[in-house]
């Protein structure tokens, strides 16, 4: 169970850029590869843990889950894995050691408090 | 006053901070011309016992130390010391993993001298260590026969992201039915092309291809550095 270190991580990373540009963070969203070693459920409930008694605390957590894509020499493209207990080419079998995406354990976004209405 | 944007795009690893402080590990044994190992394995499977041998098996002809993770305890490092070899233990409390800033730290007030292999055995566990590149040349995953032959089936992530794998235990082999080619399958389904070597670390059977095997990486890893310090 690694992923309170990794939401305490995804925390200290999202306050970082809310102080240095000035906002207040709504959402943080997150791309998580199916082969990033982090599990999703775990990580939501550690992310509110991890917000307690921080700027980020009531925020939520959005995830986008990645698959895993394969560059498939054989067919000279990438392709879906269908299943991470096979790494091999969907389309004609060959096995497949190019991973091109899947691994992604990456903050892409803030979504922001709007500002209050200014009453000038 | 202008509205602000309600979504600012980022693109931030999250675990930036650990690979920031593993590559820069990694720079730093390369400059000294020391090959790295990371051992993973679940517990139980023999890590120690097989890191026992390596240390031993090496020794006479190279300088070895290990760095061993354990939640709790310093048996692991007392059983390697035996061994001869420096050996330090990092105790993790809670943490189920090593990561590179610990491995870091173990440094800092740790002198082995100068050396040839560095081993570092991580916290039992076969899925919060995928995660944290620890500044290695080479992650060994180690699984033992009495594991079943599933193993990498369960466990695809930590296997995927191993570079070679060892299956240990075999002088259990009959006793537990292992079945071989099952097992190199499993392995091969998750990790096209991976290096497999079985032997016993009890027994010493086996153990040969796998000490040349890391000598060739060592020999490899001389060579590349003497290309770089020499252009």
């Amino acid at each position: 169970m690694h992923e309170l270190s990794i939401a305490l991580s995804i925390v200290e990373l999202a306050e970082e850029e809310a102080e240095r540009r000035g906002v207040e963070i709504e959402a943080v969203h997150l791309k998580l590869g199916a082969l990033s070693g982090v599990v999703k459920e775990a990580l939501l409930s550690c992310y509110e843990l991890a917000c307690e008694q921080t700027p980020l605390q009531g925020s939520r957590l959005i995830v986008e889950d990645v698959p895993v894509m394969i560059f498939c020499l054989h067919c000279q493209a990438r392709r879906p894995l269908q299943s991470i207990q096979l790494f091999s080419c969907p389309e004609c079998g060959t096995p497949a050691s190019e991973i091109v995406q899947g691994k992604e354990l990456e903050v892409v976004a803030l979504e922001i408090k709007e500002c209050a209405p200014n009453p000038a | 006053m202008r509205p602000q944007p309600r979504l600012i795009e980022v693109r931030k690893n999250v675990l930036k901070q650990n690979d920031v402080v593993a590559r820069a590990l990694r720079q730093r044994f390369h400059g000294s011309g020391v090959f790295v190992v990371s051992l993973v394995s679940s517990p139980g499977s023999g890590k120690t016992a097989f890191l026992e041998r390596t240390l031993a098996s090496l020794r006479p002809r190279y300088r070895v130390a290990a760095l061993v993770g354990d939640l709790a305890t310093e048996n692991d490092a007392q059983r390697l010391a035996r061994s001869q070899a420096p050996v330090k233990q990092i105790t993790t409390g809670t943490l189920c993993h090593l990561e590179a800033a610990m491995v870091q730290s173990a440094l800092e007030n740790w002198d082995p001298g100068p050396l040839d292999f560095l081993f570092i055995e991580n916290v039992g566990n076969l899925v919060c260590p995928s995660s944290y590149d620890l500044g290695e040349d080479l992650r060994l995953v180690l699984i033992s026969v009495t594991e079943g032959e599933d193993k990498p089936l369960k466990y695809p992530t930590i296997f995927n992201s191993a570079d070679v794998a060892v299956v240990t235990k075999m002088d259990l082999a009959a006793a537990v039915e292992f079945n071989w080619e099952a097992a190199y399958g499993n392995i091969q389904a998750v990790r096209p092309g991976m290096r497999v070597f079985r032997l016993s670390a009890k027994t010493g059977e086996g153990i040969d291809d796998y000490l040349e095997f890391l000598s060739e990486r060592l020999a490899e890893l001389r060579r590349a550095e003497t290309t770089i310090s020499s252009s």
